[in-house]
């Protein structure tokens, strides 16, 4: 059983099955300018900040995510599984490229 | 003879962020020969053909990229001479004791303007590529495992301040400017292929405003099927690909970038030509990297990862 992905920037949900990063679901939406970078949280370009629910999380590279960060569910997507439905906010180029107008997706 | 002053990048300590799915990684997916592992939890590899000890270091950490980049010169004398000359040119340079990596001597190490930390050193420990010297089989075992590249071949780092870092490169190390990406207005470069040999590229630099950061490392592979091959044997082990399996316009390489577990780039490469340090630098303009096919040339496009990802 997947769970839903609420992305509250742009009102979109996608669902993630079990074992499947937030990031790898996401780019299933197929919109341009959903930044997939390394998929190994060394990279950053996919930072998330999860407003409800919960996930489990891979090692991520503190050059992107502070300890404090982590702790208020700012994460990088592609090392984020959700364990439950999840709202999330998009930060840094993840916000300026999944929030583009819509013209461009 | 005439190879000689600094002869090739000889080993590169990379941050992962597991060291156990690095070696993973790298052992067993593109398939380098596990040396060593120090005191420090480091670990050491070399490619099947390599015949020192180690050309690859692993470092757990709690971020990605890379520490330093070390080039083999010649022989103790090149060392000290190259030292001084880094030092008359301005720069500072601090000595690392001999065994502070695995079966290695002395190392020279500078920064360099980009935020690079760079080393030369004269001595490793040949242990062999499993061939014998006399009357070797031409491959071995070791030459089939996983993707199996035969050496390290260069680097791709980002940094700022690549005009210095070519000066320092050309003018003192012996290096030659190969081939170059102008700017959009022209009036300079925004990336560099530097060789110290017959290569087309024993480094290369992107500018880039952050310090110290890593595009990919490079392995090379000896045919475009060999290239196809490890394609498949990425994406039998869900390795993320960035770009190809394709060709670059630049050095004219047949080129695999993908990501390791930790989301350091590397590639596996073939091909390219022989320069030669008189030929005049290939050049391409800011347009040509990406809709000339610089990058990609069967795509012509900038990918965009290309200028956005690093570690
Ligand atoms: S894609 Fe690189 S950190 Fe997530
Ligand atoms: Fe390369």
């Amino acid at each position: 059983m997947g769970v839903n992905v609420h992305i509250e920037d742009t009102g979109e949900r996608y669902d993630c099955v079990p074992g499947e990063s937030l990031l790898k679901a996401m780019l299933r939406l197929g919109r341009r300018g959903i930044p997939s970078g390394c998929h190994g949280g060394g990279c950053g370009v996919c930072k998330v900040e999860i407003t409800r629910g919960a996930v489990t999380t891979g090692a991520m590279s503190r050059a992107h995510v502070s300890a404090d960060e982590e702790a208020r569910g700012c994460l990088l997507a592609c090392k984020a599984y959700p364990l439950s439905d999840v709202s999330l906010r998009v930060l840094g180029r993840m916000h300026k490229n999944v929030c583009r107008p819509a013209a461009k997706a | 003879m005439a190879l000689t002053g600094v002869l090739r990048p000889g080993h590169a300590q990379l941050r992962v962020l597991n060291l156990e799915e690095g070696v993973h990684h790298y052992r067993d997916v593109l398939g380098m020969v596990e040396t060593g592992r120090d005191e420090q939890g480091r670990v050491y590899l070399k490619c099947w053909d390599e015949r020192d000890h180690n050309s690859l270091v692993l470092r757990e950490a709690d971020q990605a990229g890379i520490d330093f980049v070390g080039f083999k010169v010649l022989d103790k004398a090149t060392l000290d001479k190259l030292e001084g000359d880094l030092r008359a040119y301005g720069l500072a340079t601090e000595r690392i004791p001999a065994g502070e990596l695995l079966a290695t001597g002395e190392r020279v190490r500078f920064r360099l303007p980009s935020g690079h930390d760079i080393e030369l050193y004269a001595e490793k420990r040949a242990v062999g590529n499993g061939l014998q010297v006399l009357n070797p089989a031409p491959w071995t075992k070791a030459s089939e495992n996983g993707i199996a590249p035969v050496r390290l071949d260069h680097c791709l780092l980002y940094g700022p301040n690549i005009a210095e870092v070519q000066k320092i490169f050309c003018d003192v190390l012996g290096f030659y400017l190969v081939e170059r990406v102008l700017t959009p207005d022209g009036a300079g470069n925004v990336a560099i292929w530097l060789s110290c040999s017959h290569k087309v590229h024993d480094i290369a630099f992107v500018e880039h405003p952050e310090p110290g950061k890593l595009h990919h490392l490079s392995f090379l592979l000896e045919s475009w099927e060999e290239v196809l091959r490890a394609a498949d044997i990425m994406a039998m082990n869900n390795v993320t690909v960035d770009i190809g399996p394709t060709r670059h316009g630049v050095t004219r390489g047949c080129t695999i970038y993908a990501w390791d577990p930790s989301g350091n780039r590397f590639e596996t490469f073939m091909g390219g030509y022989q320069p030669y340090p008189d030929y005049e630098p290939t050049t391409w303009t800011f347009d040509g990297l990406g809709a000339g096919g610089g990058l990609d040339y069967p795509q012509r496009k900038l990918h965009e990862s290309f200028l956005s990802v690093v570690t």
